[in-house]
């Protein structure tokens, strides 16, 4: 039997890479990538929580699935920006983004 | 006598039929409409009228019945109602709106045919008769405000209804303002009524109100009835009285009324001298109960207020040389007479010497009367103005031969207000002068001098118009004729009427407390009265009959002044004109523009000017990098989560 502690380690681990890939990164796409690690995360949690503590129930499942549903929906939005993003700048550097800005 | 209620809605659906439906209507489909159903609320008053005046008398008083009244907007336990109250003043008058707008209805077939804006006209007098009829029936002041702000809307909407036309627009903005700023009196006075008597009804009774006093959330204490009776109702009544003599025209309000002829003529016979005009009398009337309880002594501002307005408008009249003005201004001096009749009336008892409560009867039979022959007389000017396509005397004269039944009718018309018996008008007169003698020889002799005037007016406006030079080159271009048969009926069926109304027992019906009794004509009020009538006949016989004038030119030679002071209307529209740009406009509006312009809209640019300099100051942070932005988020949920931890 795994200990709990180290399933949440791994999430902790999972989550602070994605953290940091998303301020650090300067790629678009990188930092896409980097949400989806954090998203993973989370996924990880509701279901280690689920198994661990709650195993008669189901919500923790369900909570995971929804979440990588809506990754697959906020990826297909966020690529479509990138596309147009990189029709006006020929770039999806974030750095460069500076527009949206007062 | 549930029935009633159609009265009201009876017009009022027609009114939402015709301004909604009205473009998809032919003019004929649209005037049936409109007159069928004023058919109908005409049949419904005459049998509301037959069936209260045939029911028992309860101790010789003809009952008071309220077949409708809902709650309306409760507000706590001072509400205010809607309904329909019978009693004899308000059945009278639905029999005079009743029957004067459909006489209207049917006469605007004839006069306004072919008109653009013809089913517009239908549904604006429909909502006028609804108005008119909703405010006599009115079962508390409140009610009465309602319609009466109404009325005053739809008497706007008919005096523009040449839109086109600037003299309109201009009459029925006057007409609107002066009639509203008397009526935030009316309003004054309603909402000080109300706080201290704790209801909105007319008859107030102090120790009733205090005996169920409980539960008010206006608590009618000892001290505010005696408040509401000693000086807060007079005031009340006062300032009620400053609205209706905005609405009856009562100088120096009068202003509106004679530029109100520029509405169609029927417009004006309906408003502005048979039925709206004389809400201000009805208001009075109709709160008489309390003027004569608890304010007798003010009731000598609405006879003084009401003499001069007679003399002043009888003196106007007899120089204009617009035929409906002149009726515009007799108009207001036949209505001042009412308000002096209610005035005088100092007693509230029909007994064995009911002189002194003469005045109200005469007051109310005199609106009754006058309300006909005045229609009669304005109908009658509509067929003049339709023949000669003019308002101005100068371009009449010899019209009887052209047009012999607008002649006799206007002739009859013309006797009656002039007060020669067997015509209506003698017997309401006469009344009103015994009620004036009996309070004061003073007022008694100049209401007979008015009188006369009123005779010599109207006869020189007859003569004018009927005999003397025809005006050949207009006749020969266009030569006047006949009216059609829509115009000559109503003229003929209320020529009928004055012939008749005369002798209707009208103290049986209305009276100050409700007793019945018998009008006596006081013989020697009433020969003087019918001499100096002739008199004034005969003057004016003298004067204007003739093709030419002599006396007429010599005596505007003689004083060329007042002759034109006179015409000017003493200059009263100068006096406003002046008040309000010189004075108010100058002195008391421009400051308080600047004041607002650079006080109050300085402050608020002030405080957007520092809101947009701070904004400018912070934007910095607001910088554009997307990944600054998640730094930010993430340190502070991290001071969140320790500050939780902690």
């Amino acid at each position: 039997m795994i200990h709990i502690e180290y399933l949440l380690i791994v999430s902790a681990i999972m989550m602070f890479a994605g953290i940091y890939g998303f301020l650090t990164r300067r790629s678009t796409l990188a930092i896409l990538l980097s949400i989806e690690l954090m998203l993973n995360s989370a996924d990880l949690n509701f279901a280690v929580f689920n198994k661990m503590l709650f195993p008669a129930g189901h919500e923790g499942y369900f909570f995971a699935i929804f979440t990588i549903a809506i990754a697959a929906a906020e990826s297909a939005v966020a690529i479509a920006i990138m596309i147009n993003i990189y029709r006006i700048y020929k770039n999806i550097s974030v750095d460069k983004l500076e527009k949206m800005k007062w | 006598m549930e029935y009633t209620l159609l009265i009201l809605l009876l017009p009022f659906l027609s009114f939402l039929f015709l301004g909604l439906c009205g473009k998809w209507l032919s003019h004929k489909v649209a005037g049936i409409v409109g007159t069928l159903s004023l058919g109908a609320v005409a049949v419904l008053s005459y049998m509301t009228a037959f069936q209260y005046f045939t029911a028992e008398r309860v101790n010789g008083v003809f009952a008071t019945l309220v077949p409708y009244n809902i709650t309306w907007l409760p507000l706590g336990n001072l509400n205010f109602d809607l309904g329909i109250l019978l009693d004899p003043i308000s059945v009278m008058m639905l029999i005079v709106i009743s029957t004067v707008s459909l006489m209207v209805h049917i006469y605007s077939f004839g006069y306004m045919h072919g008109e653009r804006g013809f089913q517009r006209y239908y549904a604006y007098l429909s909502l006028f008769t609804m108005s008119m009829l909703g405010l006599v029936v009115a079962t508390n002041i409140f009610q009465m405000y309602l319609f009466w702000e109404l009325v005053g809307v739809s008497s706007y909407l008919l005096i523009g209804f040449y839109y086109t036309a600037p003299a309109a627009i201009a009459a029925s903005k006057k007409a609107f303002i002066v009639t509203r700023f008397a009526d935030m009196f009316f309003l004054v006075g309603i909402l000080i009524f109300g706080y201290y008597t704790g209801s909105y009804s007319f008859s107030f009774a102090p120790e009733i109100q205090y005996a169920s006093d409980a539960t008010h959330f206006i608590s009618v204490d000892a001290a505010k009835a005696v408040a509401a009776g000693g000086f807060i109702l007079p005031t009340a009544l006062v300032l009620m009285f400053i609205g209706g003599a905005g609405k009856s025209a009562m100088f120096p309000l009068h202003i509106w009324l004679p530029d109100a002829m520029e509405g169609p003529t029927p417009v004006s016979a309906l408003i502005h001298a048979a039925t709206m005009v004389v809400a201000g009398v009805f208001q009075i009337a109709r709160l008489f109960p309390m003027w004569i309880n608890y304010a007798p002594d003010a009731l000598s501002i609405v006879v003084w207020v009401g003499v001069l307005t007679a003399f002043y408008a009888a003196a106007v009249a007899c120089v204009q040389s617009d035929i409906k003005r002149v009726l515009a201004f007799s108009t207001i001096s036949q209505i001042a007479f009412m308000m002096v009749a209610l005035g005088v009336c100092t007693e509230f008892t029909t007994g064995h010497h009911h002189v002194g409560s003469l005045g109200y009867m005469s007051s109310m039979f005199h609106l009754f009367t006058h309300a006909m022959f005045k229609a009669l007389l304005f109908l009658g000017a509509g067929c003049i103005i339709h023949a000669v396509h003019s308002n101005e005397m100068s371009s009449m004269g010899g019209l009887r031969k052209y047009m012999p039944i607008t002649h006799w009718t206007f002739l009859i018309a013309c006797l009656a207000i002039a007060g020669i018996p067997p015509f209506s008008g003698f017997f309401s007169k006469d009344e009103i002068l015994t009620a004036c003698m009996a309070y004061s020889p003073v007022v008694g002799w100049i209401m007979t001098g008015v009188a006369a005037m009123t005779a010599f007016y109207m006869f020189r406006l007859y003569y004018g118009i009927f005999w003397g030079k025809e005006n050949k080159e207009l006749y020969a271009h266009h030569t006047p004729h006949e009216a059609p048969l829509t115009m000559t009926l109503p003229l003929v069926f209320l020529a009928l009427v004055t012939l008749g109304a005369g002798f209707i027992p009208f103290g049986h019906f209305v009276s100050a407390d409700g007793m019945s009794y018998d009008i006596h004509l006081d013989p020697t009020i009433a020969i003087t009265s019918v001499v100096v009538a002739i008199t004034s006949i005969a003057l004016a016989t003298y004067i204007y009959k003739g093709e030419k004038q002599p006396v007429a030119e010599k005596m505007r030679a003689a004083m060329p002044r007042l002759h034109r002071w006179a015409y000017k209307r003493f200059y009263m529209d100068e006096v406003y004109q002046f008040v309000t740009h010189r004075v108010i406009f100058a002195h008391i509006s421009k400051p308080i523009a600047w004041f607002d312009r650079h006080i109050v809209d300085g402050f608020f640019d002030f405080l957007a000017w520092g809101a947009n300099a701070l904004g400018f100051q912070i934007r910095g942070l607001q910088n554009g990098s997307v990944q600054r932005y998640a730094f930010t988020f993430l340190v502070g949920i991290l001071i969140v989560v320790l500050l939780l931890i902690l």
